[in-house]
């Protein structure tokens, strides 16, 4: 491994983290999951720079980042397009782009979606903290020394050189997904659906939520139709495992989307959004609109197939156009 | 109750949650545990995640790698497996506490409360051996049981944004320790000087589910004596 200094933070934006795709096997010790919130862009914007998928990146919130490189580097931006540009002039996501030492890459404001996804080749190398590069930023690990990106920061890659010629990669418009304003989540029903009479499942199909502006990595906070469950019932349950994407429901029936911040809790969880659809709930932000579509399992894990069949191709395709030497 | 067979609920397609008993009890929190252990010796291909708390288990794993039928047979065989190798013994550990003051900014109101003296509160807190019934809410915060009727406070009705590191705390009959400053709403009766979590440590904190803890006074002069 060859260590090089590739970036330094000119300016973090209102929030920048380090993440990979997720902190595991620590649940037991009360440790959530942390990671991309949108595990798909930053898979991708990894494939594009020749990174392994599970190597660590930038996640930008909404706007601001400005960060110089150090050294002839690659990147991609996988996700949101938050204008992003190098020197001031606009470059595309899901494509990759050189950067020659001195250049800028700045983020203006969101075009679509709320997060971007930065690759650089070579990877971001900040110590490995339980198994993952992730920051948890409530708890103060992982990431850049557990906190958000600062200005002066300086990020380093492995033998970032190496990774140059994939320059010029690109994911085929066919394959990447769409952000709008109006998002339908698929989801499963459950863990405790039954805990709500048809009358509050209904309306929670029926009407799109709001994203409430205090919205963040924790949770996607709704308001909308409140959503009652059985009167008999009390507003708490016996705090039990919480996985990314379900959905629950405090007393006051406003349900919060569950992100990757939290590992347990002691609401009652209407239903779940299916996994192939996770990556998408990195991309809504405050003001959107988002409606349920429940499917059922086969749907979900056939979602989740075409998702890696997607992955597998894109590796195929990069492997055959930017062979390994 | 405890149930007979394991209880599954799907949290959509990549988590289960495994119920053993549907209140908290601490023969359902030992099968819990037992369950949690079994599975976790088993190293199941496929599961990412288990999460053992009061009366459930859940378990993360990859749909594309095992099937959901194939991981409940597991479980269930699991479950029923009754000449397995030996379950290991919890851990016990004695936790100091430095009550009242400025470290349990809420021990004079839960005295006051029950219409006790914040002394008698303490002699409360200290008596139980408690069970560790699951390790949540924050990395490294166990939740602990029972608190003695006498003592069993509801929560404060506005929680505090900051709670420092440390704090020990009671809500109704449950009693924890905060490993990292955090949100909390509970009643904040003293402070410990020991970690209880530590990312860049192994294991990152010192307790599991089913480990036992005794608190016991200390002085607040006495508290470099436990800082390693």
């Amino acid at each position: 491994m060859a260590i090089v200094a590739t970036m330094e933070v000119m300016d973090p934006g209102p929030l920048c983290t380090v993440q990979d795709l997720g902190r595991y096997g620590f649940g037991r010790y009360g440790v959530p999951p942390s990671g991309a919130l949108d595990s798909f862009a930053l898979r991708a914007a990894n494939i594009l720079v020749g990174n392994r998928e599970c190597e660590a990146g930038l996640e930008i919130t909404l706007m601001g980042l400005k960060i110089k490189a150090l050294t002839g580097v690659v990147v991609a931006i996988g996700g949101g397009d938050l204008q992003p540009a190098i020197n001031g002039k606009s470059i595309e996501t899901w494509r990759s782009y050189g950067m020659r030492k001195g250049d800028f890459l700045h983020f203006k404001s969101p075009k679509n979606g709320c997060r971007a996804y930065l690759a650089v080749g070579g990877g971001i190398l900040v110590q490995s903290v339980l198994g993952s590069r992730s920051t948890n930023l409530s708890s103060r690990f992982g990431g850049y020394e557990g906190t958000p990106l600062k200005k002066k920061d300086v990020l380093s890659s492995d033998s970032p050189e190496t990774h140059v010629k994939f320059d010029g990669s690109a994911l085929p418009p066919e394959w990447r997904p769409l952000y709008g304003k109006d998002w339908v989540l698929r989801v499963l029903w459950g863990p405790q659906d039954m805990d709500f009479p048809e009358k509050s499942r209904e309306a929670f199909l029926d009407s799109p939520f709001k994203v409430s502006p205090q919205s963040d990595r924790t949770g996607i906070r709704l308001s909308g139709h409140l959503i009652h469950r059985r009167p008999s019932l009390g507003e708490s349950i016996i705090s039990e495992g919480v996985a990314p994407g379900t959905i629950q429901v405090p007393g006051d029936g406003q349900p919060i989307i569950i992100l990757s911040e939290t590992i347990t809790g002691g609401y009652r969880k209407i239903a779940t959004v299916i996994g192939a659809d996770l990556p998408f709930l990195g991309q809504i932000k405050p003001g959107d609109q988002v409606r349920f579509d429940p499917v059922d399992l086969d749907c979900a894990l056939g979602a989740i197939e075409q998702l890696e069949e997607t992955f597998r191709r894109l590796r195929e395709r990069i492997s055959a156009e930017f062979p390994m030497t | 109750m405890l149930y007979d067979i394991p209880t599954f609920r799907l949290m959509g397609d990549r988590a289960l949650l495994v119920e053993l008993g549907d209140e908290i009890s601490p023969s359902i929190n030992r099968k819990v545990r037992e369950l949690f252990l079994k599975l976790d010796r088993e190293s199941v291909h496929g599961i990412k995640e288990l999460v053992p708390a009061y009366r459930s288990l859940m378990i993360v794993y990859d749909p594309l790698a095992i099937l959901l039928t194939a991981l409940k047979e597991v479980v269930t065989r699991l479950h029923g497996e009754t000449h397995g190798p030996p379950i290991p013994e919890p851990k016990k550990l004695d936790v100091p506490v430095v009550y009242g003051g400025r470290f349990g900014p809420d021990l004079q109101w839960v005295a006051d409360f029950h219409g006790i003296s914040p002394e008698e509160v303490v002699r409360y807190h200290v008596q139980p051996v408690y069970q560790v019934y699951m390790i949540g809410f924050t990395p490294g915060f166990p939740y602990l049981g029972e608190v003695p009727d006498a003592i069993a406070t509801p929560r404060r009705e506005t929680p505090r944004t900051v709670v420092p590191q440390g704090s020990v705390a009671i809500a109704q009959r449950q009693t924890g320790i905060y490993p990292v400053q955090s949100p909390g709403g509970w009643q904040i009766l003293g402070w410990t000087p020991l970690r209880f979590f530590d990312a860049e440590n192994w294991p990152p904190t010192p307790l599991e589910i089913g480990d036992r803890v005794k608190f016991f006074p200390i002085r607040e002069k006495e508290i470099p004596d436990w800082q390693s």
